[in-house]
Parts: structure tokens; sequence; C-alpha cells
């Protein structure tokens, strides 16, 4: 479904990502994993057309999305939770989950998903009035996957969805996701909790410093010696 | 007893005033609602960039002339009309609207990534060539704005040998600049394109990921502000009927001072700013006229002072405002404390 290949992407003149390939099949759920700085968000901002790579390119179901612009790519399914969750802090709840749904126009669809997102968020639907930015972290998070699912991804970008947020709520973050992919959404992850990460996903890509440097099923990526020094704690 | 009786005749002394304050209360109040038309089109720029686009007083000089030759072509002060009027506005506004895309296209567009002080620089460069290619292309002498409403007064009241006049052009003025505040508020609040200005206001990537076309939107945002200054470009014409290239240059510091005072980046803000601004003004031009007849009267200035001339300095009071509020309130009177994201 998603295919980058070799991309190299630069801010100024500090190269963040080194020949970059990587391939997400349809209604999979694959985990990018590395340390702070390792070029995972990097990755996923080429992915929406935030940031254009200087070499590479990024094939989506086929088509040559490189150069698109990154509303377009939204339109196409390509949808992401952005890091820090980046929800819009002055509008109300309800105004980012509709937000989420900009660039659709089929008005029936827009009502339905929105109930998917409050059943699977009742917490939403209760604050919908408030504004994001009194959320708490946690909400905040669900907002953020709830604004996205609104766009009703195909392909849908993760980046750190359980940062700064208390175990509880990172297991039910998780719980999400694996509900989201059965509903047949394909999940590209970041995470620093590789653990988590590697436990629900099918297969992953380990980033050092702009590299691939290891890929493979999530359950070989767990047994991997180095994996587990470097990303499992022990 | 003397004393005692005193007391209550000094206040109502100063009724014999009222009039007079109205008067100025008026004339604040007009100009105060073209100032606040011109803020609002920084505010809103200010918001979706960052940017202060110094260009935009000249935009609203701009509307003036295209309202002038429009009203010019379609005869208004021969054959006055609503619907002349109207379109008058609506062409000047619609021109403007072009102007506004195509400097935000040409001039900004190409410097988003590039450190503010260029984009700053540039939005000077381009004011600049606003006001002398205006001066090239139009003349420089003022020019006559013809009539599109007849003028005459809708109030008169004279109390205590003081007067006030409200001519129906004011009454417009202000009714026009309203309900355009009012339309520009329900466009923000409650459209679909509103709200992605103001998410890209709020978070311009989060906007994109959306699926927000940011360019059009960024645009679109100069069209509207652009529109609206073309509006105070005319109306201030119909007040005082001489224009000239240079014309934007003090309204324009003025109304961005006014978007600072409110804080700029907040729309009702603007309004705020945009209205005090006019009052201050309008009171420190009056100040001479009735400030020391009541000083004389409290007994706090004696029967020979003629107070001191400063309606001279009208228009520095812009900027002292500007110094004070920078320096008691960053944010501005409506702006929000946060600090700005870098
Ligand atoms: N806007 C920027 N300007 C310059 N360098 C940047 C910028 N953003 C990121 N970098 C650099 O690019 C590299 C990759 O950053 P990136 O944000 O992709 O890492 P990450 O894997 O997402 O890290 P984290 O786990 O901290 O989110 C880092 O060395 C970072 O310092
Ligand atoms: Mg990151």
């Amino acid at each position: 479904m998603l295919e980058i290949s070799r991309l190299d992407v630069y801010y100024g003149v500090i190269r963040a990502l080194h020949s970059v390939s990587l391939h997400v099949g349809k209604g999979e759920i694959v985990t990018l994993i590395g340390a702070n700085g390792a070029g995972k968000s990097t990755t996923l901002r080429t992915v929406s057309g935030l940031l254009r790579p200087l070499a590479g390119e990024i094939l989506f179901e086929g088509e040559d999305i490189t150069d698109m612009p990154p509303h377009r790519r939204v339109a196409l399914g390509i949808v992401q939770v952005p890091e820090g969750r980046r929800v819009f802090p002055q509008m109300s709840v309800g105004e980012n989950l509709d937000l989420g749904a900009y660039a659709r126009k089929d008005k029936a669809g827009i009502k339905q998903d929105l109930e998917r997102v409050f059943s699977l968020f009742p917490i939403l639907a209760e604050r919908r009035k408030q504004a994001a930015g009194t959320l708490s972290g946690g909400q905040q998070q669900m907002l953020a996957i709830g604004r996205a699912l609104m766009a009703r991804p195909r392909l849908l970008l993760m980046d750190e969805p359980s940062l700064g947020l208390a175990p509880l709520i990172v297991k039910d973050i998780f719980h999400v996701i694996a509900e989201i992919r059965k509903q047949g959404v394909t999940v590209l992850l970041v995470e620093q909790n590789a653990h988590m990460a590697l436990s629900i996903a099918d297969r992953g890509y380990v980033l050092e410093t702009g590299r691939v440097t290891l890929s493979g099923p999530a359950k070989e990526l767990m047994a991997n010696e180095e994996v587990k020094k470097a990303y499992l704690g022990g | 007893m003397a004393g005692s009786k005193c007391q209550p005749a000094n206040l109502l002394t100063g009724l014999v005033f009222l009039a007079d304050w109205l008067q100025q209360l008026t004339i604040g109040i007009v100009l105060g609602s073209v100032y606040a038309l011109i803020a609002l089109g920084y505010t809103m720029v200010y918001g979706v960039l960052r940017l202060i686009n110094f260009a935009h007083g000249d935009v609203y000089m701009l509307g003036a002339f295209f309202g002038y030759f429009a009203a010019n072509a379609l005869r208004t002060a021969e054959h006055p009309s609503l619907w002349r009027a109207a379109a008058v506005f609506l062409i000047a506004m619609g021109l403007c609207a072009l102007v506004g895309m195509t400097i935000e296209r040409f001039a900004y567009r190409p410097l988003r990534q590039a450190p503010r002080l260029t984009a700053l620089i540039t939005a000077i460069g381009v004011s600049f060539l606003l006001e002398y290619g205006g001066q090239l292309v139009f003349g420089a002498d003022p020019k006559s704005f013809p009539d599109v409403i007849e003028t005459k007064p809708v109030v008169e009241w004279e109390y205590k040998g003081s007067f006030l006049i409200i001519t129906n052009t004011q009454v417009v003025i202000v009714v026009v600049a309203f309900a355009l505040m009012l339309l520009l508020r329900f466009i923000v609040l409650h459209t679909k394109i509103g709200k992605a200005m103001r998410a890209v206001a709020q978070d311009r990537e989060a906007a994109a990921l959306m699926g927000v076309n940011t360019d059009a939107v960024i645009s679109f945002t100069f069209a509207l502000g652009s529109a609206l200054a073309a509006a105070g470009g005319i109306l201030i014409s119909l007040y005082q009927p001489s224009i000239d290239p240079l014309m934007g240059v003090l309204p324009g510091l003025k109304a961005f001072v006014a978007a600072v005072l409110g804080g700029i980046g907040n729309i009702p803000g603007a309004v705020l700013g945009g209205l005090l601004m006019g009052l201050a003004e309008t009171f420190v031009i009056a100040n001479t006229l009735w400030l020391p007849p009541i000083l004389m009267r409290l007994g706090m200035a004696k029967e020979s002072a003629s107070g001191v001339d400063i309606s001279n300095y009208a228009d520095a009071i812009a900027f002292l405002i500007l110094i004070v509020v920078l320096l008691v309130r960053p944010s501005g009177l409506l702006g929000s404390v946060q600090r700005e994201k870098v």
C-alpha cells in the first residue's frame, strides 16, 4: 500500500534520513522504532508531505505522491496523528473533529464516523463543547486519534501516541489501535515504547540516526538480542 | 451655605458640554470603525502567517482609488442610488481582494520558509511599491472623491450653545463597517473556510494534516482582509473626500497600532482597538475645545488659561498608546497571554 524507497531528507544542511526504504502492506500494522532523534518523525512528516525529500520516492497504491501537497494526500486517505497530539487548543472538541473531516463531502458518512468516534471515546462526546486545550493529555490524544479517524483514513500514521501518558491510558490507546486495524485501516506506528509497539505490530523497522538498520516480523525483532538491548531494556 | 450650593452647580455646568461630548463620541466612533476595518486585515494576516503586512494600509488606499474610478464610471454623483453605491463597494472590494491575493502569492509566499525579518522587509518594500507606484499611476495630487450619497444631517441638536450634528454619511459609515464586521464574524465562526482559517492560525501544520489546503486559506485570508480595507477606504472617502496615493500611510499605521492594542491575532481585539484608537484620537483633538473651559469652571484653571494646543499631536497619540500598551500588556487588551511559538 505504501512504498518508500531510498528517501533522503534534510533540514537545511543536516541530513535526517539516509536512503530510507520501507513498505507497508494493506491491513498491516507496521512499527518504526528508534531512539530520540533517529528520524522517525521525519519519516512520517515526509510521508504526509510536510517535508519534501531531496531524493527518493513515495508510492501510495502505486501512485507516485512524492511531490503531492499534504492536503491532497489526506484526500487519498493518508492521515497522520502527529507527535505531541497537536489538537487545535482554542477550538472545541466538536470543531476539532469537524476539521478531521475537512476533506470529505459525504455528510451521512461523516455523521456515521462521528458516532463511531464517540463510541470509541465516550469522553469526547461528553466534552464536545469544551475547548481542546483544556483536556488532559490522554483526552487530547484520544481527540487527536478521533480527529484523524474522522478523515476516514486508509493509511493511519501515528507518531508516538503513547508519549507522556499514564500506563493505563497507554493500554487503552493500544487497544484502540488494534480496534482501528480490525476496521480495515492500515497503520504505520512510530513508537519509543518498543515493547508495546512490537507486541501489536505485524512487522517492524529499526531506525538509527536516519538509517534503517534492521527490519522483520515483529516477533523476530522482539527476540533479537540487539533490539532487546537497545530498545526493550535488556 | 454658599459652598454647598456651589458643588452641584459646578457639576451641572459640565453638562453644557454634553452636545460637544456626544459630537466627539460620534466622530470617534466613525473614525474608529474605519480603523477597526483596517485593523482586522492586519490581525487576520498576522494570525495565519505571523507577518505584519505593512502594505495593508496601501491596499486601503487602493480601495479608495478603485472606489473613485468605479463611482466616476457609474456616475454616482449625478445619479445617486443604493445599487450604484453597492456596486462601487463591491467593485473596489473585489479588486482589492485580488490585489491582496497577488501580493501574498508573489511577495510573501516565496518567503514562507525564510526568516521573518526577510518577510517584514519585503512587506515594507511592497508598501513603498504601492505608494510610489500609486503616485506614478494616479498622480501625486489629491483627487476629489465623487459623491456617492448625498450628505445631510439626521440629528441636529443644540444644547446651551454647543452643537451635535450627525450626518447620514456618518451613520452609513458606522452601519456598513459593523455590518461587514458581523459578516466577517459569521465567516470566521460558522463557515468551513472560517474554521480552516482558525485552524491554520492555531497550528498550520496540523491543519495541513487535516486536509486543509493551507496556501488557499492564507490566500483567502488576504482577500478577506484586503476587501475590508477597501471598504474602509471608500467609507473614509465619503467623509473626507480627498484621496491621494499616500493616504494609507497614517491610517495604516494607526490601524496596526489598533490591532496590537487589541491583541494582534485576535479578531474582536482588532475591533476594540480600532474603536479605542478613533476615540482617543478624536478626544485628543477635541481636548483643546472642551478641557480648558471645564477646568476653568471647576476652578482648576484660571480664566486666562488657554490650555496647551495638543491637537497637532493627535497622530502621535497612536504611537504613545502603542508604547504604553507594549510596556504594560505586551499581548494587548484581548490577546492571549501565551507565549508565541517560534
Ligand atoms: N526542524 C528541524 N530542524 C533541524 N533539525 C531537525 C528538525 N527536526 C528534527 N531535526 C533533526 O533531525 C533528526 C531526526 O529528528 P526526528 O524528529 O525525525 O527524530 P525522532 O526519531 O522523531 O525523535 P523523537 O523520538 O525525539 O521524536 C534529529 O537529529 C533532529 O535533531
Ligand atoms: Mg519524533
